[in-house]
């Protein structure tokens, strides 16, 4: 069987993008938590969170791993898979990402060896000032590469000469009109990725056993992210939407599984969209629900799918990835309410009455992880046929390799990532079932100021 | 001024200056992954001790090699990376192995720690055969011919010696007691091999690629560049004689072996460069004919001496912090 090497360089990129963004995701908002264990600890001097701090920056370090070798990946497969990008997009791409390499990789890598293991070779202050750097770094990175991602979506401060991008206005082109939305909705997933991830984490231990006040503490910190952000998120999501209607319409419209132009198109909730067909199998609607969502008003145009030619996105992968997403987020919000109810108005730690919470935030332990990935699809795979939107097709810039060879790395990656995420979860999941040290904490200890305890007696793990 | 043509060399320089010090930083940590096997169980954490706050840094200079010839030659990005599609592959599956492990080993549960510090090792050896592998096929001009790709073989066994050499230096300064003896014998075991390696290449270069031999050999050319062979032969000797001096090595010299080592990177760095210069791809395209537009090159070029000296500070700044001998790798 002869597969088209086109769909195989995509499905490639695909393969690493989505193993990559995985762990970034993570990174990014658990930096920050780690800076807030961190400062309580200092103000505080309850050992507990530096307990905290100390399990969780083992986990940090692991991703921050995974995330740095799969990130060095895609940098070489913009050159291997997609030379026409950087041949013909290059002025602008190029310095976009010069500029992440710069002022935040190198950030990031450099202070993430005081952070992980320089605890007894400098001082407090400038432990914490590295963590910051840290945490600054790896969301100057997602600031760069969004603003790059964004170009791609909503192209401006360009002109075109003979099919090669020249800048105008860096500006511009910089903060281009989906830049901030997406920005905003990625630093905002990852404190929700991280959020969930610490509540499913502690949850877990709780359930095991295993747990200790600081495993409980760090429940309650993602409980009150969770409840705050997870809602602010479905607003950005809203108002990000919006933007998108407004500049990639064609996008919207498979997001929607809207097939014809109509006023007051209905919400369609469930369905099977039908490419050949043009038309949506088995759909369940809202009348008037889609205009209402994404014009704010009860008779609202919305442009069509058919509108478009053939220039649409896949609409069955885009369709079902919105959904994934928008279900996942929902969740999110419900199970984040719950939490900080259980959690902070009950002020219970005890495993057997929160039994069924400790379930829900267990099930919910990658949730981030499903939302990031399907809302990425959706915001990928309906940028498509284009890699500029409108302007550069993504079959244009395809490199000549043969399928054989395509097919051939695909599949070693595939294995690879497939045997690293097993693995990264396998040790997660070790690293969860060493009891707590901050068991051994007597209350007199957890009331002293500051300065390192010896010790000795602590079993196992924080 | 002539920024269309200063911009391109300003970069050319930038990609080379990286270039030459991630094979240096990551060429010991590459190295030691190499040297892991040999070493016992205690002794594996003291190497992996001796690397831990600095590889990731040290790997971010090949994204930076790699970022630069993407932002400032994107013509040649496409043409290099394409050609080197199966080595870049290689390269980047034993980075990722050998960069995951590093935490793996010590995470995923003690059962599992062999396998993890096998797996180091494979991916070094991966990582640092594919890079000799493309650097050769680059030096050659990506032709892939059978002459060019012998050489680019020879290259692609030249590289690990190199980094084992540059690996077993680090250990020199960053270990003691029985493990540093281990490292005295590394280091004497793979001088000569290294040396062999490196005296071939540089009689096959000139024979395998008509341009650099035309620029090695004609006069008055070949009597500027004889300081080049010179100094680097003195530096190999003085590698050897440190290896071999057991005052120098007891006296706390030993990181004179280290610095013989990066002599001779920077040199064999002109060398190349001369060689090369002015293509950025041999006799297919200039670095001028790759450059991407001059107000693209500027903006980044701001960017670049803003920031590259901090960066080089903060990199100093941590060596200093992680200075002296490699104690057990603590996050507390």
């Amino acid at each position: 069987m002869e597969f088209d090497p086109f769909l195989l360089a995509r499905l490639q990129f695909a393969a690493n993008i989505s193993f990559h963004i995985l762990f970034p995701t993570i990174t990014i908002g658990l930096c920050w938590v780690l800076f807030y264990f961190r400062l309580r600890y200092t103000f505080s001097g309850d050992k507990a969170w530096e307990y905290a701090y100390f399990f969780w920056v083992k986990i940090f370090a692991l991703s921050f791993a995974l995330g740095v070798v799969s990130g060095i990946t895609m940098s070489f497969q913009f050159g291997t898979n997609w030379p026409g990008f950087m041949e013909r997009a290059g002025n602008i791409a190029g310095p976009l990402l010069g500029y992440e390499v710069l002022t935040a990789f190198f950030l990031e890598a450099s202070f993430l060896g005081i952070m992980l293991f320089g605890k007894n070779r400098v001082s407090n202050r400038l432990h914490l000032v590295s963590c910051a750097l840290v945490a600054v770094g790896t969301s100057f990175s997602a600031f760069w590469i969004l603003s790059l991602n964004s170009w791609m979506q909503t192209p401006t401060g360009f002109r075109l000469e003979d099919g090669v991008f020249f800048v105008d206005s860096w500006w511009e082109a910089i903060f281009n009109p989906s830049f901030p939305y997406r920005l905003a909705h990625m630093l905002n997933a990852s404190l929700l990725t991280a959020a969930f991830l610490i509540m499913g984490v502690s949850a877990w231990r709780a359930r095991r056993q295993v747990d200790g006040p600081a495993t409980w503490k760090v429940m309650r910190t993602g409980a009150l992210m969770a409840a705050v952000l997870a809602p602010l998120q479905v607003w950005i999501g809203d108002l990000h939407g919006l933007n998108t209607l407004e500049h990639q319409p064609a996008k919207i419209a498979a997001m929607e599984g809207i097939w014809e132009t109509e006023k007051g198109a209905p919400l369609t909730l469930f369905g099977f969209p039908d490419e050949e067909a043009k038309t949506n199998h088995m759909a369940i609607t809202i009348p008037h629900g889609a205009s209402l969502i994404l014009t704010h008003d009860w008779n609202g145009e919305i442009q069509g799918l058919n509108e478009f030619g053939d220039d649409i996105p896949p609409v069955a992968p885009v369709f079902w990835s919105f959904r994934v997403m928008v279900g996942v987020g929902m969740l999110m919000v419900l199970v984040g309410w719950w939490a900080a109810w259980g959690l902070f108005r009950r002020r219970d730690e005890n495993r057997d009455n929160q039994i069924w919470l400790l379930r829900a935030l267990s099930v919910m332990t990658f949730s981030g992880w499903v939302a990031v990935l399907a809302g990425w699809y959706v915001t990928e795979i309906g940028r498509q046929p284009w890699i500029v939107s409108g302007l550069l097709r993504t079959s244009e810039v395809v490199a000549d390799h043969s399928s054989a060879t395509v097919m051939g790395t695909l599949f070693g990656y595939v294995l690879l990532y497939a045997f690293l995420l097993v693995s990264y979860i396998a040790a997660l999941r070790y690293m969860a079932t060493k009891p707590a040290r901050s068991l051994t904490l007597t209350p007199q200890q957890r009331a002293m100021k500051a300065e390192r305890i010896d010790d000795e007696s602590a079993q196992g793990e924080a | 001024m002539d920024l269309g043509y200063w911009l391109p060399l300003f970069f050319a320089g930038a990609m080379g200056l990286a270039l030459l010090i991630y094979v240096v930083l990551d060429g010991y940590d590459l190295g030691i992954g190499l040297l892991l096997p040999f070493a016992d169980e205690d002794e594996k954490d003291v190497m992996v001790a001796a690397i831990g706050p600095f590889w990731d840094a040290n790997e971010t200079w090949i994204v930076l090699g790699v970022g630069i010839l993407l932002i400032a030659f994107p013509q040649a990005h496409g043409l290099v990376l394409t050609s080197l599609y199966l080595p870049v592959t290689l390269m980047l599956m034993g980075l990722i192995l050998r960069g995951v492990s590093f935490d793996f080993r010590v995470k995923a549960g003690d059962k599992h720690k062999a396998k993890w510090n096998m797996l180091f090792a494979v991916g070094s050896l991966i990582a640092s055969v594919s890079q000799g592998w493309m650097l050769g096929a680059f030096v050659t001009g990506l032709t892939g011919d059978a002459t060019n790709t012998l050489f680019a073989f020879l290259i692609a066994l030249a590289l690990p010696a190199l980094y084992i050499m540059l690996g077993a230096s680090w250990l020199l300064i960053k270990t003691e007691g029985a493990l540093f003896k281990k490292a005295v014998h590394w280091g004497r075991l793979a001088v000569l091999p290294m040396g062999a390696f490196l005296l071939l290449i540089s009689i096959a270069t000139p024979l395998v690629s008509a341009t650099i031999a035309e620029k090695w050999f004609t006069l008055p050319n070949a009597i500027g560049l004889m300081p080049i062979p010179i100094a680097t032969g003195l530096a190999y000797a003085g590698l050897i004689w440190v290896f071999n001096s057991n005052r120098i090595l007891h006296n706390g010299y030993g990181w004179l072996a280290f610095l013989s080592l990066i002599v001779m990177c920077v040199l064999a760095s002109i060398g190349l460069a001369y060689s090369l210069f002015p293509d950025i791809v041999l006799g297919r395209l200039s670095i001028w004919e790759a450059a991407s537009a001059t107000e693209s090159l500027l903006f980044t070029f701001w960017g670049t001496v803003i920031t590259l000296p901090m960066i080089l500070c903060y990199t100093f700044f941590i060596y200093r912090v992680f200075r002296g001998k490699a104690t057990d790798l603590s996050y507390e």
